[in-house]
């Protein structure tokens, strides 16, 4: 999120109707405008696009329960983050780790206080969304096998200890952003977080069962390229909206990030054509969606012919990851939320170090622009994300095993299919 | 009376029904069936996880027919249901005891 609005923040915070800060604190409606509608973009990116793209992958008989944990986990984090989740992230910092209580319940905030040029409340709005979806993402790596009461309790855990405090350490005045850390829309927030989390997950969780042994086929491809699509559209939302302004760093990032999908997309798909003889759908879906992964950190940052190579790895390393990685190393990373998210994060996240061009975001120099201790600062923020998502995400499954008595559905359900066994329908009647 | 029961590709269904009307055939069932023979089944990959899809749509049609005529509907099937390639199925030919139309009560040769 842009730097220049944090200082502005906290003055604004603190004296919310000051005059003596006139020149800060003007409400610019197109800014507000913008940021509203990109909200309701990214809000639309989680039980819309990121349900049909899972939910198309996931097999026909858990189709609706990949559609429901998708949908809860948009429900729960709305509430957590109203009530103490803003708090957390963006109240007053506390030594660098965690904002304080004083936004409870969004106390202290009314239709007056602003952020930037924007109302308070739009802000959190537009961050929830970077919430519910980051929870939601991690949810790729155990479908066809978690319990849903486990989910829930799960979802509200991890967004609390997880998701909140890297929120705040990135973007809400912790010690990564003073650190001097770039990740423009969440490539570490979201991206490398939820990608480890789904892997810690789906290890403790353990494999599929018949994994490996049965063919697991897509419910449907059609509805994967479907939300790849409709994630690609909310993508604008999330990208192009976390400069928090209309204005043309957003409009740099709008490109950019289209180049980069649509690159990586044809990328993925010469490669798997090239290594498994077919360009198939679901490879084209997928590298649009790792090609957004990876220019996420770096959008307002970079030049376009710099999100098109950030495209073309992002397709080449998304593929190989999932592909073959995946397959040699023998974890069951259902849909490749570690796979798609967590790898093409990463590469995202370093190649922000190298790229960063001070041109467009001032301040944000990258190793080709002169500034290669950015690509130390890129390095720490990515390894120590991956830390504490690994510690505190094992963490908060012990926690969650306690609570409901266990995460994994019985074999039963698991072979009848969890649509049936816990939500007693089905997702297609088909003759 | 002979029941041929004929496995083919689906998409020869049509030349072969017009092939057997032709020839004068007034009736058939067919039926949309999965198996494999020595055409084995085709792999699909789902990013990188290969599977083996052994079933391969086929269409059977069963006609019965009496016992003069089995040898060129034989052909005539033959003729119209080959590609050349490997999977274009398998002719099998059974006795029948009895036919019935239900409409008149009529039996043997003059029901089929």
């Amino acid at each position: 999120m842009r730097l220049k609005s944090l200082a502005a923040t906290g003055i604004l915070t603190l004296l919310p109707f000051s005059n003596a800060f006139a020149d800060e604190a003007v409400l610019n409606a197109g800014d507000t405008a913008w940021i509203i509608v990109a909200t309701a973009l990214v809000m639309m990116m989680t039980p819309a696009g990121l349900a049909l793209f899972y939910g198309g992958m996931s097999r026909y008989k858990n189709l609706l329960n990949t559609f429901a944990m998708t949908f809860m986990a948009y429900c729960l984090v709305s509430v957590v983050w109203v009530v103490w989740g803003y708090s957390l992230s963006f109240g007053t910092d506390v030594s660098g780790i965690i904002g304080n209580f004083d936004k409870l319940f969004l106390s202290g905030i009314d239709i007056n206080s602003l952020h930037g040029t924007i109302p308070e409340f739009v802000f959190v709005m537009f961050q929830m969304t970077f919430a519910c979806i980051t929870v939601a993402l991690v949810l790729g790596a155990v479908v066809d096998r978690m319990k849903f009461s486990s989910w829930i309790v799960f979802s509200v855990l991890w967004v609390t200890f997880i998701y909140v405090p890297i929120c705040h350490w990135v973007w809400g005045g912790g010690w990564m952003q003073t650190l001097g850390a770039l990740d423009f829309a969440g490539g570490n927030v979201v991206h490398i977080n939820a990608g480890i989390a789904g892997l810690v997950l789906c290890l403790v969780l353990g494999k599929r069962h018949g994994f490996g042994k049965e063919a697991m086929f897509p419910s449907s491809v059609t509805l994967t390229a479907l939300g790849a699509a409709l994630l690609w559209f909310g993508w604008f939302g999330f990208n192009a909206g976390s400069q928090l302004a209309a204005d043309g760093v957003a409009a740099s990032a709008f490109m950019v990030t289209n180049s980069s999908a649509a690159m990586a997309a044809i990328a993925w798909m010469v490669v798997e054509w090239l290594y498994s003889g077919k360009p198939t759908v679901l490879g084209i879906a997928s590298g649009a969606v790792a090609g957004l992964v990876s220019i996420t950190p770096a959008a307002g940052f970079v030049t376009l012919p710099a999100s098109l190579i950030i495209g073309l790895g992002a397709g080449v390393i998304g593929f190989f990851s999932v592909a073959v990685l995946k397959h040699k190393i023998g974890y069951d990373d259902s849909l490749d939320a570690f796979g798609v998210h967590g790898i093409c994060g990463i590469w995202g996240a370093m190649a922000t170090g190298l790229f960063a061009c001070p041109t467009i975001t001032a301040g944000a120099t990258g190793l080709f622009y002169g500034n290669p201790k950015q690509v130390w600062i890129q390095f720490v923020s990515i390894v120590a994300t991956a830390l504490y998502s690994a510690i505190g995400t094992l963490i908060v499954i012990l926690v969650t095993k306690a609570i409901t008595g266990g995460i994994r559905v019985e074999k039963e359900a698991e072979v009848m299919g969890l649509d049936n066994a816990i939500h007693g329908e089905r997702a297609f009647e088909i003759d | 009376m002979k029941k041929i029961e004929a496995i083919i590709k689906p998409f020869k269904l049509d030349e072969v029904k017009e092939a057997l009307n032709a020839k004068g055939i007034q009736g058939m069932t067919i039926s949309e069936v999965k198996g494999f023979g020595r055409q084995k089944g085709h792999k699909e990959i789902y990013r990188g996880a290969e599977y083996v899809v052994d079933f391969i749509p086929k269409v059977r049609i069963d006609i019965v027919v009496d016992d003069s005529l089995v040898d060129s509907i034989i052909q005539t099937i033959v003729e119209s249901a080959a590609t050349g390639n490997i999977g274009d199925g398998k002719i099998f030919v059974l006795p029948v005891e009895e036919a019935v139309r239900i409409r008149t009560g009529e039996r043997g040769k003059d029901a089929v």
